[in-house]
């Protein structure tokens, strides 16, 4: 028994005793609480290993060769610390609601921590769309819509999701066909990296198969022209559903990408036509998509498209494939994860208090509601990228990392770059934009809001420490990542 | 004790149920009821234990591999399920019959159970047909069984023409066959389709209605136009039967065929491998593309039967797959394992809203969730399985002939069944929804606890817990039909 098996089973058996009948709130809490120290724990065991750490392995079936196998390595490990992270927060802030909040939170929680830190394929992919079910669940009936809106938000959501997992299934299908070797298929990623290492497929393939899953993982994470699903999902969806989903969930389309594409098809992302349209479309993610957020005039609005936007700058990362740019990757994933959360769990208080989010009723709030603004004002710098937040850390590193390889004249990687500089400036324009609309100046509605009670504000307060911390010493998380990747 | 006898038994105590209900009214139906699913659960019991002797007479007909020994207990476990599910719905049923009571509805499965179990043992086209035609006789009374219900009787008659003219192309392209190879046997089937002597487009032509005749019997497109209205009308514990019962029939007597015609050196392979793949994407298609304007929670099952059994086509189009330990027929035989909880699970919903004065439609859904937890999460299950959901046994059979598929490179049928099974999460989410939605404003009377006896629940609770094992932990089914090189031998 592995340590990760318990990290992955409590946030599902809370859900289950929740849904028994235990009281929601402490048996949560308490379950979420347990899985921090624990991954806390597991981290600090990890530290100065390389490679996967805290293995195990159930068989579940010989031919095809499946099992139930648990591993970490530095990347699976900053993303559990991810997950658990805004689960706590997601789950404390809940106030007033029926239980199946709670319920619905655990399994987006325990789905996504059993994505992370298996490393069997098969179980990687089923455990991402248990999580999907209650996101769909959530939307479709506590969303913040008209019933019948909400539920054609669901459905959007539930197809382009359903649809971006079964082209990931057909890719995931392809590279398990190739790579298992000899007469047994295998779902195990170990042995398949293996494979990849000892026979590299020619390039034209790792570049088809490659292609596939870059649009199945790639709709997952909203990747230009694949996104529309995202903005209306959050928008509409339950505080701690968005909080879960474009925090951590959404972070599984690009461990997938780092995990299992990157490994088994190293020179996938540099067949030119391949890396040509992954350019492209990260274009969109970070120019067109920073516009249409520059136009938003709802607060929920800009932060859904900069969460689609700042997806981005990871995938430029993967487009560049350099060591320094994957590991920015990483901490870029790490960063908005935490203050997307942040962001999107302020913004449910909002939504509660004022009833409205519209940036034309909204004003002076920072007068009746210090702390809130402060805290909002961690999100709000974070995502800008300022310095002294992970995040400024994170896109420093895929900047300079995929800038790397200039030698005197401009290839189409390095054009993006100059491009995607320019993503900063629009982040900075509509999130600064949005914080004196909402905090300064004064309401013509007359609308205020007043700050969370004190152990209201423990989860923003702990997600907002996590960005410090982590974006004034990097190395906490780099060091994880000793290999490269 | 043979299962050849075990066989013998169960038609035996299914004739005389029937005698004891023509002769006796004064028994109550219910103890007959109850003394079937005895009998049926004693025969599973013992089937495991059963020695393989068989007298000599029966020797040239029939034969005992593991395809066949699964099938038998399949048809077992499927008859014990229907029994059960007839002796819930009795109370609403019986309002549609003509006498109030439910006569034949306990023999007639058991003799059904008793052909589907000869037919997994068929050796040549005579005993198919025979096994076939008892299966297919006892389900036009079954259909129409509701006598007073405009549906069912409606459903009687479309089964009835229809089945008779499958019939009809069955026969005659058994006699094609015949008269291409020279014999009924399998063996000399097979042995005389690698024969460059024999006729080419005459076994074509016979091998070609064989599959029409049976693509009836399992709701393959384009002969699957009746399923809808049928599974719609007919009484729900039969609709279960038929859609997976009949359907199950129909495949262990298809992979038997298309073992020989699609076998190596067979001179109509490739022309049956592509009808196959054919029929397979358009069944697949066809199943899910309408399913998605269902509104009748039992339409809505047939057109999720009609498009389970593409895959099962699909399936059974990859013939030698050489890199798995299941054979083609394995890899059906586990999928039809998987499909039976979670579809007895789905109908058993609908069967529940009837018993508690609700409809079949997907509003009378609306607002479970809050009435009934426990019903709310067993129905989640079996849907969430049906659609293929990973972590339940719906989508590691799915995964199989997926795998299939992209392993002989037969990408065009992949897309199909690909597209199919997106459609499903659309459709199959329907239910779920409407389930877990509204509720709150309804009448008093409509938040009422749903009634929902604890002996059902202990049932339903059991399938719902298959689902979930098989979903994680298929070892075991795996390992009881992976094929024994012996047993392919003795054929």
């Amino acid at each position: 028994m592995s340590v990760l098996e318990i990290i992955i089973a409590l946030p599902l058996l809370a859900a289950l005793a929740v849904w028994l009948g235990a009281p929601a709130r402490i048996t949560s809490l308490g379950a979420a609480f347990i899985n921090l120290i624990l991954v806390v724990t597991a981290i600090v065991r990890y530290a100065g290993k390389s490679g996967l750490a805290f293995t195990h392995s159930r068989p579940v079936l010989e031919n095809p060769a499946l099992s139930f196998a648990v591993g970490a390595d530095g990347i699976s490990l900053i993303l559990a610390l991810l997950t658990v992270l805004v689960m706590l927060a997601a789950l404390w802030q809940i106030e007033d609601r029926p239980d199946i909040f709670f319920i619905a939170s655990l399994l987006i929680g325990g789905g996504a921590l059993g994505a992370f830190l298996t490393t069997d394929v098969f179980f990687i992919y089923a455990f991402h769309e248990l999580a999907l079910i209650p996101t769909f669940l959530m939307i479709a009936l506590h969303g913040r819509a008209e019933p019948a809106q909400r539920r054609a938000v669901a459905w959007k959501t539930t197809l382009y999701l359903g649809l971006g997992s079964l082209v990931l299934l057909a890719g995931l299908v392809w590279a398990v066909l190739e790579f298992s070797g000899g007469s047994k298929l295998t779902f195990d990623l170990e042995a398949l990296r293996n494979q990849a290492r000892l026979t590299p497929l020619p390039l034209e393939k790792q570049g088809q198969i490659f292609f596939i899953l870059l649009i199945g993982f790639g709709t997952l994470v909203s990747l230009f022209p694949f996104h529309s699903w995202a903005a209306p999902a959050y928008a509409t969806a339950p505080t701690p559903v968005a909080m879960l989903h474009s925090g951590v969930l959404k972070k599984f389309g690009l461990y997938g990408l780092l995990r299992i594409a990157l490994p088994l098809l190293p020179q996938g992302a540099q067949v030119p036509w391949v890396q040509n349209a992954l350019l492209l479309m990260l274009l969109g993610n970070i120019l067109i998509m920073g516009l249409v957020t520059i136009h938003a005039n709802r607060l929920d609005e800009t932060l859904a498209n900069s969460s689609v936007m700042h997806m981005g700058y990871i995938f430029l990362a993967l487009a560049a494939g350099t060591d320094a740019a994957l590991k920015g990757a990483v901490l870029l994933m790490f960063a908005h994860g935490v203050s997307i959360a942040l962001l999107f769990g302020l913004c449910g208080r909002m939504r509660n208090q004022l009833g409205t989010l519209e940036y034309s009723k909204l004003g002076g709030l920072a007068e009746h509601a210090p702390s809130f603004t402060v805290l909002f004002a961690f999100g709000v710098f974070a995502s800008i990228g300022m310095p002294g937040l992970t995040n400024f850390a994170g896109e420093l590193m895929i900047f300079a990392g995929s800038f790397a390889g200039f030698k005197g004249t401009l290839s189409n990687l390095h054009w993006t770059v100059i491009l995607s500089l320019w993503g900063v400036v629009m982040s900075a324009v509509y999130m600064l934009r949005a914080y004196r609309n909402i905090f300064h100046g004064s309401a013509n509605t007359g609308l205020f809001m007043i700050d969370p009670a004190p152990t209201q504000r423990v989860p923003f307060i702990l997600l907002a420490a996590t960005l410090l911390v982590t974006g004034c010493c990097p190395w906490l998380l780099l060091n994880l990542m000793k290999t490269a990747l | 004790m043979s299962v050849f006898s075990l066989e013998v038994g169960i038609a035996l105590l299914g004739l005389v149920l029937l005698l004891i209900e023509a002769f006796q009214p004064s028994i109550s139906r219910r103890a007959l009821g109850l003394t079937a699913i005895v009998g049926v659960s004693l025969a599973l019991v013992l089937l495991p234990f059963c020695g393989t002797a068989l007298p000599g007479f029966m020797q040239p007909w029939h034969q005992l591999d593991t395809l066949a020994f699964f099938y038998k207990g399949f048809s077992l476990v499927i008859t014990l399920l229907v029994l059960w599910l007839t002796l819930f719905c009795a109370p609403y049923l019986t309002r549609f019959t003509l006498d109030g009571r439910l006569a034949e509805m306990f023999s007639l499965p058991l003799i059904v159970c008793a052909g589907m179990m000869w037919m997994a043992s068929a050796r040549d086209l005579v005993t198919v047909f025979v096994t076939l035609e008892l299966v297919t006789v006892s389900f036009y009374v079954l259909v129409a069984f509701a006598r007073k219900s405009a549906l069912s009787l409606e459903a009687g008659v479309k089964y009835l023409i229809l089945g008779a003219l499958s019939t009809g192309v069955l026969v005659f392209g058994i006699a094609w066959i015949y008269g291409a190879t020279g014999t009924m046997r399998f063996d000399g089937i097979a042995k005389a389709l690698t024969l460059t002597t024999t006729s080419h487009s005459a076994a074509l032509f016979g091998a070609a209605l064989l599959l029409a005749g049976l693509g009836f019997k399992v709701a393959a497109a384009p002969f699957h136009i009746w399923v809808p209205d049928v599974y719609q009308g007919a009484p729900t514990p039969v609709t279960t039967f038929l859609s997976i019962g009949s359907k199950a029939a129909g495949f262990v007597v298809l992979t038997r065929v298309l073992d020989i015609f699609l076998a190596e050196g067979s001179v109509i392979a490739t022309e049956i491998q592509a009808l196959l793949l054919f029929i397979g994407s358009l069944t697949a298609l066809l199943g899910s593309l309408p399913a998605i304007f269902q509104t009748n929670i039992k339409r809505l099952l047939a057109y999720s039967s009609i498009s389970h059994a593409g895959y099962l086509l699909l399936a059974l189009a990859c013939h030698s797959s050489a890199r798995f330990d299941l054979s083609s027929g394995g890899i059906v035989a586990f999928y039809l394992a998987t499909y039976l909880p979670m579809t007895v699970l789905g109908f058993f919903s609908t069967a529940l809203l009837r018993a508690n004065g609700l409809g079949e439609n997907l509003k009378d859904l609306t607002g479970l969730a809050k009435r009934n937890p426990l019903f709310a999460l067993l129905t989640t299950t079996a849907f969430a399985s049906l659609a293929g959901l990973p972590l339940t046994a719906g989508f590691l059979g799915k995964l199989f002939v997926f795998l299939g598929l992209a392993d002989h490179g037969y990408w065009g049928a992949l897309t199909c069944a690909v597209i199919a099974a997106a459609v499903g999460f659309y459709y199959y989410f329907k239910p779920i929804l409407a389930i877990y939605s509204g509720g709150d404003a309804d009448s008093p009377s409509a938040n009422a606890a749903l009634a929902f006896p604890a002996i059902h629940k202990a049932v339903a609770i059991v399938l719902a817990l298959i689902i979930l094992i098989l979903g994680v932990y298929p070892k075991p089914l795996q390992g009881m039909l992976k094929q024994e090189p012996a047993a392919k031998m003795a054929r």
